[in-house]
């Protein structure tokens, strides 16, 4: 687990369910084979409406033409992110475009435990409300040693929530690391 | 103090006395069901992360039934099913249901009822986040991704944290105007889709009572749109008389302590529900279907693990006896066994199917289908500028195809009675 990460964020609202992260017309790609694995990140947050597209102003790509990398690295979500099926594709897509975190205030169950036991990404739990703080664009750094986030842009510091009981699993990397270290398999 | 259903079926699996909310056990997993969707990435983090030690934890305990998108000609969907099909003859899987051949089951959560692999006490993950429908049959049931399936694959165990409890009692007799979907799209409109994030929703009172085990699994079923992890329902004689149709005699039966700990509980009186509408784009966008009446529609549909069971048919053909529909109305029957029903099943003298065709409606092959929009040559997919009124489960941006769609989510009867007038349309109205 790196320290810290430092990137621009990608602002969303409340109850971004799975299928505004990766739609279910996309997942029948092979997450093993290294091209076909693109598309996940070429088409992640393509089904979010337009207007809901990287808060506050709206209709920002996150993928821009063809690509399949972001330029931003951290998710800025509000409650409820990942709510809806249980596709591990979502924080796999995610990860493919190449985020590292995602700070929302709270999450669906099954999205939490995929990006935990995946090692895809860090979901954290936000105190306050980020999205109606940080904009879209804004460069953050984000402190796993001290469960905070920063605005470079603004220059304001904000607590995060300890990952508490999962923490070990998201050091180790994924389940299976954490199971491994662990001799549980 | 006393325990929950929930509580007691997760202290036997994970071979503890006592358990308290919030804190994480490890779990003896007793069935693991997966699809074509998240059965092949399952299997290839298996195989890379157990490598040469991998091996399936126990055969019998592994279903898998091919059902999202398998009447398609999408040629990466197709490739999907043949990577299960290869992997149960590679491993002599005896629960792989083959999709075009007699052993297709159709929905795997119905097919898990229908199949007899629901059994009471029982602990049931999926790669599919409907896996808490099994609920309904007294036992602990949830959805989890690929890399949790594939850790069960090769250990029969996962990690799990003890759910809160929460209480739903529904006291009266159900009017007929009303179907178990009204009642759980009213609690969604009361407790919001995170108003259960990481709990268990328990079901109970005289009106589950008297339900039938498929209405029963349209309350459970749904448990995960209010970001439940699981639903659960106690075993009664109905359950038993379903459970002994199909030749599961043996199981255990847990029932909540009177002293058990809820975090919270809600009481409704049936008798004064109306049927009941979520309006785009969320399940908890909930209103009266009185409220939306004479929204233009532009397809209706029927099916789906929430809306497609045979009991989904028998509202709706009551509805659509006689009448004629005014837009596309496509009946997609969860399983095989419900397509079957519908052929032999009557109300006043005619099958269902017949009631359905002579309405003009479009009867599909048994699937998944465009509850999840999927493949875009999939049947009653959504297109850009639809508005549609069905019987599943979620209505989020895209869900059912196209973002530029809208999508109403209802109860059969009001499904049927909007397909006949071609606006949103009270069932009050053909009752």
């Amino acid at each position: 687990m790196v320290d810290k990460i430092i990137g621009k964020a990608y602002v969303l609202g409340d109850n971004i369910d799975t299928d505004q992260i990766i739609p279910a017309e996309h997942l029948v790609y092979s997450t093993s084979d290294p091209e076909e694995l693109k598309k996940y990140g070429h088409f992640a947050l393509s089904s979010v409406p337009q207007d809901k597209a990287g808060l506050p102003q709206g209709n920002t790509p996150f993928i821009i033409g063809d690509n399949h990398l972001s330029e931003y690295s951290v998710i800025i979500g509000g409650s409820n992110f990942g709510c809806g099926s249980s596709r591990e594709h979502a924080p796999l897509a995610l990860q493919v475009a190449g985020v590292k975190v995602v700070i929302a205030e709270s999450y669906a169950r099954i999205f939490f435990r995929n990006s935990v036991d995946g090692g895809f990404l860090v979901p954290f739990d936000s105190i306050d409300k980020l999205n109606l703080v940080i904009k879209t664009g804004d460069t953050v750094e984000v402190d796993l040693t001290t469960n905070s986030i920063t605005n470079k842009t603004t220059g304001v510091e904000y607590k995060l929530k300890p990952l508490g009981s999962v923490y070990d699993i998201v050091k180790s990397g994924g389940l299976f690391n954490y199971a491994r270290e662990n001799k549980l398999i | 103090m006393g325990l929950t259903i929930t509580e007691k079926i997760l202290a036997k699996a994970s071979g503890k006395k006592g358990l308290i909310p919030g804190e994480s056990i490890w779990v003896n997993v007793d069935i693991l069901m997966t699809h074509d969707v998240c059965g092949p990435p399952t299997i290839a983090i298996w195989k890379k992360e157990f490598a040469d030690k991998a091996k399936v934890w126990d055969k019998d305990k592994l279903v898998i039934f091919p059902d999202h998108y398998i009447f398609t000609s999408n040629v990466h969907a197709n490739r999907n099913v043949d990577l299960l099909r290869q992997f149960a003859k590679e491993q002599n899987l005896p629960n792989y249901y083959d999709v075009g051949t007699e052993r297709y089951k159709g929905v795997c959560h119905i097919a898990l009822a229908e199949e007899g692999y629901n059994v009471p006490g029982t602990v049931l993950f999926g790669t599919d986040s409907h896996t808490c429908t099994s609920g309904a049959f007294g036992m602990f049931s949830t959805g989890v991704g690929n890399t949790d399936a594939a850790y069960i694959l090769g250990t029969g165990t996962i990690w799990e944290k003890v759910p809160e409890s929460m209480k739903f009692t529904f006291n009266g007799k159900m009017p007929e105007y009303l179907t178990a979907k009204d009642l759980i799209l009213h609690i969604l409109g009361d407790i919001t889709t995170d108003g259960a994030t990481y709990r268990a929703m328990e079901f109970d009172g005289e009106a589950i009572s008297r339900m039938n085990m498929y209405e029963r699994m349209t309350l459970t079923n749904m448990a995960i749109e209010a970001g439940g992890m699981n639903g659960v329902i106690a075993v009664d004689d109905v359950t038993r008389e379903y459970l002994r149709d199909i030749g599961v005699t043996e199981y255990d039966e847990f029932t909540s302590d009177t002293d058990a700990n809820y975090i919270s509980s809600y009481s409704y009186d049936v008798t004064k529900m109306e049927p009941t509408v979520a309006k785009p784009h969320s399940p908890d966008n909930r209103d009266t279907v009185r409220n939306v009446e004479r929204t233009k529609l532009t397809k209706c549909y029927i099916g789906s693990c929430t809306g497609g069971k045979i009991t989904d048919f028998q509202f709706a053909a009551k509805i659509l006896y006689g009448n004629k529909v005014q837009v596309p109305t496509f009946i997609v029957p969860a399983s095989p066994s419900v397509a079957k029903q519908l052929e032999k099943e009557t109300f006043s003298g005619r099958t269902l199917k017949e009631i359905f065709v002579n309405a003009g409606c479009i009867v599909a092959e048994s699937s998944c289908a465009a509850c999840l929009g999927g493949p875009s040559d999939t049947v009653g997919r959504s297109s850009d500028g639809d508005v549609v009124i069905s019987t599943t489960n979620r209505n989020f941006p895209g869900r059912m195809g196209s973002k530029q769609s809208e999508v109403y989510l209802a109860s059969p009867l009001t499904v049927a009675a909007s397909a006949i007038t071609g606006v949103i349309t009270d069932p009050r109205k053909f009752i």
